[in-house]
């Protein structure tokens, strides 16, 4: 299943390496993965997506617990919750295309944010599977380039991740 | 407060650690350390002969005393050295800090003279790494390593310190901290009382429980309470590898060592049993045998200090997270209070079935190998006889291979922190070594590096660090000219096709090679002079020596559990006879 984790741990060089090495020294997926400093200076929060049954994601968010500069794990994906991810694609944009883009972009609620003769640039925020909808929605048309943020997300309601 | 040079500040920091003791080896990176070394008497360096033998030192050291080890290597080669000593203690949970220099700050990412990234190379053998930016962090770094390093699961911990960070030139204040307090790094040691209570009931419904200790009782000094709650409970006790020593081996409640070499009763027990408590064990792949055949009538009450071992490989049923000497005592204060006992007819036939087994194939009751005789020296009667000679007393370290299960089996370790070998990691070369280090903290203490002509020659060197120090280690070579271990593998898989285990007629003189370094050299060659030579050893107090004994090259470990696809009621008992 796929699971959302978010890890709050302390702004020191080396941190992010130990996470990313933690994941490829035992097997692990990282499907994406976000990172960087939170209001508090001294903490990054990092959310990455992963996949596995129950027992290797227990095995993953016992192993985060215990690197020493990880101060807090929660599986965001055990209960309710948001969560966002950014997209910036690039697409041919010439002829009728141009025309048929712009209406899904309207449609997804997404932006043009520039625009050349021959290309618009588009950004998409929502969940990840909006995102794919859109790339598909568009399959016609010539992509040129595309970046996504991976995805951040918070628990609902009150509940927070914080020291 | 006291103005002091990065270089010096280190040394001081390691001295308000608690360090007599620290093995390394100089070089550049090093070497404003090293001066501020020379400067002092309270901290005391030993120069070995190659760095991996400075961390099995310092991991023997620890092993043998509980302290957190300590070594000092320099930067590039130094470091990489450093590294199989390190993966080694990091696999058996041994706390260790060790310094490497480092290139100076403005030349790191340069691949500057002598550079190596030390931090990402050792990162996944580590518990933690620090590489340290400024003189004024050197003290606070050290102090949180050894914290670090010694509390909660242990594990080695690495602090890298580019060299101009230590320069003679700059001094800075120094203050070793009072008291250290990480946030994002709290180690439990009470365990969850709920849990606690789980386990009881569960322990006095049983009718046939067995304790499955290993390391983790060592390394958290809960023998006592383990023995304890043992004899509350009366139900046998097997130790894996790393716990040999945490219950007395010679008492008749122990059933011998389990797993891949361990004894068909405690094999068989395991496999029957209602209830395991297995306390500060992880269920390593050399004990399970098939997981999916693992146990298949036992609920598991898993104790553990470290969650990540808790349903690692095998699901527990009852996991209680915390110190095993806190909530073992917790377990026999609640059973004492509770008043009540196993089922004592239950136990009885549980006992009844046990002894069966025992006299039926226990390598203790009955003799799993043929007689030694003339110049047939069977390795186990090696160790029976290191035994005698030592009266059990001494601490024995071992290399790896078909020597080091023959010492875990037949010496029998009534302490802990007795028994010194990589479990984990399997790394030959560390025995001569890791005794270096058990002798110096125990200066009066017999200590027998038990070994074999493959793995002793991987860190031989260190002969010459124990002229050097004084270090009378009594070598015990059991000399079958081979890489037995492989070789046994090789005949039981591979048709006795002996790929490269085999050295065709280019041993040492090990003799003259003790020699050589300054020691006594004995060889033995017939059985009969067996004891009068081992005795002769030990009377030496005051020399290194290398026995050098000639054993039968033919001679299997067994029991042998079956694989793959065996429970662990499935092994072979010698070359023909299988359960
Ligand atoms: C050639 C060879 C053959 C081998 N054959 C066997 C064999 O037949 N049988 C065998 O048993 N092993 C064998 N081994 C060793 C094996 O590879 C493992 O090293 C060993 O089984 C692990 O022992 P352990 O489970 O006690 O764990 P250890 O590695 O000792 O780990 C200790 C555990 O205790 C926990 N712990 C630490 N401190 C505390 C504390 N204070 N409180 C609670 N928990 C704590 C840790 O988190 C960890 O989970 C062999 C090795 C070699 C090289
Ligand atoms: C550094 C290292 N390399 C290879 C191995 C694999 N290995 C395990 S046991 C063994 C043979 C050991 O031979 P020896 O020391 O003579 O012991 P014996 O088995 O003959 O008693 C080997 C090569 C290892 N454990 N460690
Ligand atoms: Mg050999």
């Amino acid at each position: 299943m796929r699971r959302i984790i978010s890890v709050l741990m302390e702004n020191e060089p080396g941190a992010l390496s130990r996470v990313v090495g933690l994941f490829s020294q035992r097997g692990y997926n990282i499907d994406t993965l976000t990172v960087a400093p939170t209001d508090d200076q001294t903490l990054s929060r990092l959310t990455l997506t992963t996949h596995g049954n129950d027992q290797v994601i227990e095995q993953i968010t016992k192993h985060l617990h215990k690197l020493i500069d990880v101060v807090k794990v929660v599986d965001l994906t055990e209960g309710p919750h948001i969560e966002r991810e950014l997209m910036l694609l690039k697409v041919k944009a010439s002829g009728p295309h141009r025309a048929e883009i712009k209406r899904c972009v309207d449609i997804f609620r997404g932006q043009i944010i520039d625009v050349s003769t021959h290309a618009y640039t588009v950004q998409i925020v929502g969940n990840s599977d909006k995102l794919d909808a859109f790339i598909q929605a568009i399959a016609g048309a010539e992509i040129l380039e595309v970046v996504r943020s991976g995805v951040s997300g918070l628990s609902r309601g009150e509940k927070a991740l914080r020291l | 407060m006291e103005l002091l040079s990065g270089g010096e500040i280190v040394i001081r920091a390691l001295k308000d650690a608690g360090v007599k003791y620290i093995w390394g080896y100089p070089g550049g990176a090093a070497l404003h350390i090293y001066d501020a070394l020379f400067q002092q008497t309270d901290v005391q360096h030993i120069l070995v002969r190659h760095e991996q033998a400075a961390v099995h030192a310092a991991d023997g050291h620890s092993r043998s005393t509980g302290e957190v080890g300590a070594v000092l290597v320099t930067s590039g080669p130094g470091a990489t050295n450093a590294i199989t000593g390190i993966a080694t203690a990091y696999m058996d949970s041994i706390p260790l800090v060790v310094i490497s220099g480092q290139v100076p700050r403005e030349k790191i990412g340069e691949d500057a003279f002598q550079e190596t990234d030390m931090v990402g190379i050792s990162r996944p053998i580590v518990k933690h790494s620090f590489l340290v930016k400024d003189a004024t962090e050197i003290a606070g770094v050290i102090a949180k390593a050894f914290y670090i390093a010694g509390s909660g699961r242990p594990g080695p911990v690495v602090v890298d310190i580019p060299k101009d960070v230590t320069d003679p030139n700059h001094r800075v204040p120094y203050e070793y901290p009072e008291k250290v307090k990480i946030r994002s790094y709290q180690p439990t040691s009470k365990g969850h009382s709920g849990q606690i209570k789980r386990a009881i009931k569960t322990l006095l419904g049983a009718k046939r429980p067995i304790i499955y200790s290993g390391g983790g009782v060592i390394l958290g000094e809960a023998s006592s309470q383990l023995t304890e709650l043992a004899r509350l409970i009366d139900a046998p006790v097997t130790n894996t590898l790393m716990g040999l020593g945490a219950f007395p081996g010679s008492d008749p409640q122990f059933v011998g060592m389990l797993g891949m070499h361990g004894t068909f009763e405690a094999n068989t027990a395991m496999h029957h049993a209602d209830v395991i408590l297995a306390v500060g064990a992880r269920f390593d792949d050399r004990v399970t045998n098939t997981t999916g055949k693992f146990c298949p009538s036992a609920t598991i009450i898993h104790i553990d200090v470290d969650p990540t071992s808790i349903a690692k490989t095998i699901k527990a049923d009852i996991p209680i997270v915390g110190a095993c000497d806190v909530v073992l005592q917790e377990m026999i204060d609640q059973l004492q209070d509770s008043g009540k006992r196993l089922d004592d007819e239950a136990m009885a036939d549980w006992w009844k079935q046990i002894n069966e087994w025992r006299d039926r194939h226990g390598i203790y009751t009955q003799s799993r190998y043929e007689a030694s005789g003339g110049t047939i020296i069977k390795p186990q009667d090696v160790i029976k006889s290191l035994y005698r000679a030592t009266g059990g007393d001494a601490f024995v370290t071992s290399d790896v291979g078909q020597h080091q299960m023959f010492a875990a089996q037949y010496y029998l370790f009534d302490q802990p922190r007795r028994w010194i070998n990589s479990g984990g990691l399997g790394t030959m070369g560390f025995g001569l070594p890791a005794a270096m280090g058990v002798q110096l903290a125990h200066p009066d203490a017999m200590v027998a590096c038990v070994t074999g002509e493959g793995s002793i020659q991987m860190c031989i060197q260190e002969l010459s660090t124990c002229t050097q120090y004084g270090l009378p280690i009594k070598i015990i070579n059991l000399n079958n000219q081979a890489l037995g271990m492989v070789r046994q593998w090789q005949d039981m898989q591979y048709s006795s096709r002996y790929s490269s285990s085999l050295y065709e007629d280019s041993l040492p003189d090990f003799i003259k090679l003790a020699e050589a370094y300054g020691h006594v050299g004995i060889k033995v060659t017939h059985f009969d002079e067996l004891d009068e030579k081992m005795e002769e050893c030990f009377s030496l107090k005051d020399r290194v020596v290398f026995m050098d004994i000639y054993v039968d090259r033919s001679e299997h470990v067994y029991p042998m559990l079956v694989a793959p696809n065996g429970s662990m009621r499935d092994m072979w008992l010698s070359k023909t006879e299988r359960t």
